[in-house]
């Protein structure tokens, strides 16, 4: 992976020295907390109900064993013990002072990480492909251009203070695993016919309050292109998206309302005094990039470990695991593994720092020392031996990460929610808790199949229910009651698309049972195992659905709402399911 | 007033003209001395204050300065107006002021101008700051100096870092320090 040299050391410690001096202006009255709210927040410093949330950077996902390390430390020294792990693959803390945010920086600063830019009105983190550098349908490792693109948007003096955030994605696979038409610039790094590298970018995408896909604004962008393409694309943005109001000053809102061909227009205008300019990347720079991310030292190996087959036979978990968790690596002999950090009754994405501190030590012993952390919150060994797979197996029961329900109907993404976050109208986590929980039972789930579930507080998104197969939203009615609007037939990939809601919002009592009632109309109407839940709503359009949730009344002790209904989320001083209590 | 320029803190007697309610660019009257209009009461006084030399202009965050066209080259003094610090369509006024335009004049930074934004104003093409008059200008000027390196080009550094440096691949950055 990436290893800081002089520069980048010198600029993260010169961001914490920066950054501490802010807060003793900011404790010392020097600042007020309008004129520190944006500095602390790209720094990815948040003020939430019970105290400051802080969210550090892991670009592109990937972390090192070490960092791993600190994170667990941070969450002894600073937090409850425990962090979680977000949808846009990194990592959150959530009861820290501010007194000690500075040192928590520098302790990051002294494992190369940061949290520069992870909140605020700017070019936030980077995210990409989980798989990448092993997947069989990689076309182009996007490893090399993310860091590119975080170190040309670091500190960049122009677009600190955009109309809005701004989220960049990168894959490049066939399959598009890091949903990019759902953000601001969406990448695909590919080749032409000529073998040549370059990207095809798509721009304006979005979910949140206004869910938008990407629309494509070069088919084909020659690689040394890519910095000076964006950056217009950011000037073009920067100077005319709109600052009246919040909810319209997406970049997507600027891009409908203009219509592509004519922001294009005018983003070649402005890039046609930077095409070929100095900005322009070089071969050196892009070799000495991927000279970071080269393959470890693999060994020679045969192929397909047969010894797993009859450990298969013999063990009903470790097979359900061998078949759910694990994926196909392009080296023989290698597996990846995806690490479940969904087991039912857990809040998604939520780990304690023993399990931190194990993963690392499981990683240095089996995986190179790296992991990935996904934007459906889970964990990912992208090198194991397949030799190796028993023992790891083993390990991971252990730590309760071998849930074998990746893709399936537990492996839910959920956002903090609204016992955290002061944008929520509904509680996220205790709503997954309580839909894991009813459909825990393996066999249903593996006969439900592929399918996604997301979960998101409010019409925010970061639990991005847009694109979950069924996707909850909490919104709020009079008096702070939350309720939860359901949506169904939204996809993230190549075939990406939006969900559409079913009907009138529902009690949180009530949407596991919605949920129940969706699945069967599924299992009536799906023509063989094979059509997945998402062909099927595609086939047969949400009205069969939506007539059969709201058909019956609900039954009677889930129609009267309880007082969990009428929570006003400041209240509830401590989430009830926080590990740590 | 003292103002911030070439990193020291000097006074400075040029003025900046602001609308007051019920002026228009047409009937406001720009005073004698060196003065700062709006870009629209350049635009509407146009005649009258090219016969004077002691003009300069200021462009409100939703204005473009590409309007400005050839005059650009008469100014001495520019000015861009922060509404809010936050507002950062100023920075591409800038850019575009010195990067496009190649306005080489004086370009200063008005408005709701705070310590913590000095770094990026300067490297987006900013030569002068005043910062917001209820603060301590000496304070002010230690923003210019937040950080000693950057990755990227703007107006104040032509080359990115990977153009102006050696940076070490894999096999030479060493492995970290466990």
């Amino acid at each position: 992976m990436y290893c800081y040299d002089e520069y980048d050391q010198r600029m993260i410690d010169e961001r914490v020295a920066q950054y501490r001096d802010q807060v003793r202006r900011r404790l010392s009255n020097e600042l007020t907390e309008t004129e520190f709210l944006p500095l602390r927040l790209q720094n990815g410093l948040y003020m939430q109900i019970h105290g400051y949330m802080l969210r550090i950077a892991v670009p592109y996902g990937l972390i090192s064993s070490r960092q791993m390390r600190m994170f667990a430390h941070i969450a002894r020294k600073y937090d409850r013990g425990y962090g979680h792990f977000t949808t846009r693959q990194n990592i959150q803390f959530n009861w820290l002072k501010l007194e000690e945010t500075p040192d928590i920086l520098a302790d990051l600063a002294s494992v190369q990480m940061h949290a520069i830019q992870t909140s605020g009105n700017c070019v936030r983190n980077i995210t990409s492909d989980e798989f990448f550098g092993v997947a069989h349908d990689e076309i182009v490792d996007p490893r090399p251009y993310a860091e590119i693109l975080r170190q040309w948007s670091t500190f960049h003096p122009e677009f600190a203070y955009l109309p809005r955030k701004f989220k960049i994605a990168i894959s490049g696979a066939k399959e598009d695993r890091a949903a990019i038409l759902a953000h601001d610039i969406g990448l695909s790094v590919t080749k032409n016919a000529q073998g040549e590298v370059g990207f095809r970018v798509f721009v304006g995408g979005g979910l949140g309050r206004t869910p938008i896909i990407g629309s494509e604004i070069c088919e084909f962008l020659p690689w040394p292109h890519v910095l000076t393409y964006v950056e217009s694309i950011l000037r073009i943005y920067n100077q005319l998206g709109r600052r009246d109001n919040k909810h319209k000053a997406r970049i997507k809102i600027l891009v409908k309302a203009l219509g592509i061909e004519e922001f294009k227009r005018l983003v070649e205008e402005d890039w046609a005094d930077l095409k070929n300019g100095p900005g322009t990347l070089t071969r050196e720079e892009v070799d000495r990039m991927s000279s970071f991310f080269t393959d470890p030292e693999y060994e020679v190996l045969a192929g397909n470990d047969s010894s797993l087959k009859a450990f298969m036979a013999d063990n009903r978990n470790f097979s359900h695991w061998m078949k759910h968790n694990v994926r196909p690596h392009r080296v023989p002999g290698y597996a990846i593994v995806v690490l479940s950090v969904k087991k039912p009754g857990n809040a998604p994405g939520d780990v304690t720092h023993e399990q931190m501190d194990a993963v690392a030590d499981l990683a240095d012993r089996y995986s190179f020392g790296e992991m990935r952390i996904t934007h459906k919150q889970n964990l990912v060994f992208a090198d194991i031996k397949q030799t190796d797979l028993i023992a790891l197996w083993h390990e991971l029961t252990k730590l309760e990460l071998a849930s074998p329900n990746i893709g399936m109907l537990t492996d839910i993404i959920s956002c903090p929610g609204a016992e955290f976050c002061t944008l929520a109208n509904a509680r996220s986590i205790p709503l997954s808790k309580l839909i894991a929980e009813r459909f825990e039972n393996l066999d249903f789930q593996y006969d439900i199949g592929e399918i996604t579930l997301n979960i998101s507080g409010c019409m925010n998104a970061c639990g991005q229910h847009h694109i979950g197969n069924i996707g909850i939203t909490g919104v709020e009615k009079k008096n702070h009651e939350e309720w939860y609007q359901i949506s169904i037939g939204g996809a993230e990939g190549n075939d990406c698309s939006l969900g559409k809601i079913l009907g009138p919002s529902l009690i949180f009592n009530q949407v596991p049972e919605a949920i129940d009632r969706i699945l069967q109309v599924y299992l009536r109407e799906r023509a063989d195992e094979g059509e997945r839940f998402i062909d099927v709503v595609r086939r047969i359009g949400h009205v069969p659905f939506k007539d059969h949730v709201y058909a019956t009344d609900f039954p009677d002790e889930l129609v009267k709402s309880d007082d969990k209904n009428t929570l006003i989320p400041a209240q509830h001083a401590v989430p009830f399911y926080s590990p740590r209590f | 007033m003292m103002i911030i320029r070439d990193r020291t803190i000097v006074g400075d007697d040029w003025q900046v003209l602001r609308l007051r309610d019920q002026e228009t660019p047409e009937t406001t009257m720009v005073p004698d001395g060196k003065i700062i209009v709006p870009f629209k009461v350049w635009l509407a006084q146009r005649a009258t204050l090219l016969q004077r030399n002691d003009i300069g202009v200021w462009f409100a965050s939703d204005e473009r300065p590409e309007d400005l066209a050839e005059d650009v080259h008469r100014f001495t003094v520019i000015a861009v107006d922060f509404p809010k610090f936050s507002d950062g369509r100023g920075y591409s006024i800038a850019y575009n002021l010195r990067a496009r335009l190649e306005y080489s004049g004086e370009l200063r930074a008005i408005g709701d101008v705070l310590r913590d934004q000095l770094f990026y104003l300067r490297r987006v093409g900013f030569d002068v700051f005043e910062p917001r008059p209820d603060r301590k200008i000496d304070d002010a000027l230690k923003g210019l100096d937040d950080f000693s390196e950057v990755y990227q080009i703007s107006f104040d550094q032509k080359q990115p870092l990977f153009r102006r440096v050696v940076r070490q691949g894999k096999s030479a950055a060493g492995l970290q320090d466990d």
